[in-house]
């Protein structure tokens, strides 16, 4: 799962293919489609451009890097990339959400499917990370965590005292990467509870900030690999991104936030994601 | 009770590498200033942050390791809730809560240091066992048994000492099992903590008085020793809780339910009645609020009529 050089139109294909296994999720069963779609690079590189290693038929392999997703609520995207990552089988992703499947409509930690935290309630995330990333240095373990919070996600205080300890403890394994895709649920983020400045608010937390187009697979994948070799500070990368990017009347309406698209809607979605 | 918890855990500590000390900026309150000095590598001052406590505790647990996290439980239950429920107790993860200076016992800091509702919070996350020992012979089992407990524990301390109740040696524990500390057929006093002291002296004056007081130290407030409870209510008729906790939502209430189901008898619950309280000594409190000597007494007459009057 690292060392070959990412095919970038491989990386597109399947990015499609996650968008299309979370509208057939959503529309289905419910959840968060627009969350998902802003996220879909970002987990493609990570889980295919050869940043994360891991070994998704030994998913408790005590030497692999961990993946948090604390926007629980992009869980469906999530399955899907784990579902073509091997950790099990694709068919499983319309077991999402239904009754005595290990597929919760917001993960819930389970290793054998890849899920490494519960997670729902937003903020908590990034201390799991620091927890596991202190937990390896005592055990002198190297590997990586990885967590990829929502923007609104920053507003909650937990998440500034994870970055506050997470400095003084100098985590430089801790990534944390921001799907910055501009709406909370009630609307556009510098309405609602404006974030900026966002990238000084991390620097002034002691962090290593780099910026990054969060649709652009090469360009991610690059920042990705160069975060990887800074040292004495954690880093965050903060991804711009467009919620519902890939279908174009989820990318102009915030309310899919929180609802699937459903009959024409549907299908139209469904028509612009096999053909764009 | 807290220089019992501390020393405990360093026994604990040498013996399993794996245990670590997760403090939130009070560990020269809480007992585990001593890993801190003996273990530095192992012991983490996270600072005046519970819910990143409690997160990067989850995180310790997932990776292997079996975090003792030091706080008061008026700061970290209620400012890390969330936390406890998703990051901890919904995937059951291996984490310890060490409650120190719970009930009343911070006395004169005033009721926003009190912990009187521990046990229904705790109570409400499934996974948790919730342990409360009774002096200071049984809080070093009690953390022995915690470390070695394959999931959740809160593990209830005080600020105070704890009169002596059980001699070195002398003292069984199981998680899960009540010990029978008296043994009596007129009515049964089921206690925890410091209140299990407080019912020993209660049975004294109560036999003074021609009754004789089973008491019972449930010291795991969950899960309940179920048999102990219904061999209680079916030996002696009529039962007296008594605890440093709100009556609601307490061992009262839980004890409540099994007797409901399986064996009704009279019973009298002995607590804090569904109030906050105020700045005091705790004796001056546990007389003003209700949870004294004195009314475990009381309480245990008036079960006891009422079994007769049934």
């Amino acid at each position: 799962m690292n060392g070959n050089p990412p095919d970038l139109a491989a990386l597109r294909e399947l990015a499609r293919s996650v968008r299309l296994d979370v509208l057939e999720m959503t529309s289905r069963y419910g959840g968060h489609p627009s969350s998902c779609f802003s996220a879909v690079e970002i987990l493609a590189v990570l889980y295919f451009g050869g940043i994360l290693r891991y070994r998704p038929k030994e998913p408790e392999w005590p030497e692999r890097d961990r993946f948090i997703l604390s926007k629980g609520h992009a869980a469906p995207a999530l399955y899907s990339v784990l579902a073509r990552a091997g950790y099990f089988d694709p068919a499983e992703l319309m077991r999402f959400r239904t009754l005595g499947a290990p597929y919760q409509g917001h993960p819930k930690q389970d290793l054998a499917i890849g899920i490494e935290v519960t997670s729902g309630s937003l903020g908590q995330g990034l201390s799991f990370g620091l927890g596991t990333v202190l937990a390896a240095r005592l055990g002198r373990k190297d590997f990586r965590v990885y967590v990829l919070t929502g923007d609104g996600e920053c507003e909650e205080g937990q998440v500034w005292e994870a970055a506050m300890a997470a400095s003084h403890f100098r985590a430089d394994r801790l990534t944390a990467i921001v799907d910055y895709n501009k709406y909370q649920q009630t609307g556009p983020i510098e309405r609602e509870m404006a974030l900026e400045p966002f990238a000084e608010k991390w620097r002034a937390f002691g962090w290593h900030v780099e910026q990054a187009d969060g649709h652009d697979l090469g360009e991610l994948r690059e920042r990705l690999a160069a975060l990887a070799r800074v040292e004495g500070r954690p880093q965050a990368l903060i991804a711009h991104t467009r919620k519902g990017k890939g279908v174009s009347f989820m990318e102009r309406d915030y309310t899919y936030h929180a609802r699937a698209p459903t009959g024409d809607e549907y299908l139209k979605a469904r028509e612009e994601l096999e053909c764009g | 009770m807290r220089d019992a918890f501390g020393a405990a855990l360093l026994e604990v500590a040498r013996a399993n590498p794996r245990v670590v000390a997760l403090d939130g900026d009070l560990s020269s309150s809480t007992g585990m200033a001593g890993m801190r000095k003996e273990f530095p590598e192992r012991f983490f001052n996270l600072g005046i942050a519970e819910a990143n406590l409690i997160g990067v505790a989850a995180g310790f647990a997932a990776a292997g390791f079996i975090p003792f996290v030091g706080s008061l439980p008026a700061f970290l239950l209620s400012n890390a809730y969330d936390q406890l429920r998703l990051q901890v107790a919904i995937a059951g993860l291996n984490v310890k809560l060490l409650g120190s200076h719970a009930g009343v016992s911070t006395g004169r800091e005033g009721p926003t240091s009190m912990s009187i509702e521990d046990f229904a919070l705790v109570g409400g996350l499934p996974p948790f066992v919730i342990l409360v020992p009774s002096d200071e012979t049984m809080m070093a089992l009690a953390v022995q048994a915690a470390a070695e407990h394959q999931g959740p524990v809160y593990l209830r301390s005080s600020r105070g000492a704890f009169p002596r109740i059980y001699g070195e040696g002398a003292c069984p524990f199981r998680i899960g099992q009540a010990n029978m500390v008296r043994e009596g057929g007129d009515l049964a006093i089921i206690a925890c903590g410091l209140m299990t002291g407080i019912a020993l002296d209660a049975a004294a004056h109560l036999a003074e008085q021609g009754l004789q007081a089973r008491v019972l130290d449930m010291h795991t407030v969950k899960p309940l020793d179920r048999q102990a409870i219904v061999s209680a209510a079916r030996q002696t008729g009529a039962i007296v809780t008594a605890e440093e906790h709100l009556v609601r939502g307490g061992l009262g209430a839980a004890v409540a339910q099994v007797v409901g189901e399986e064996h009704p008898v009279p019973m009298r619950f002995v607590g804090i009645r569904d109030t906050y309280l105020e700045s005091g000594t705790v004796e001056e409190l546990m007389a003003k609020y209700g949870f004294s000597t004195a009314d475990v007494v009381r309480s245990a007459r008036e079960a006891v009529r009422a079994k007769k009057g049934a």
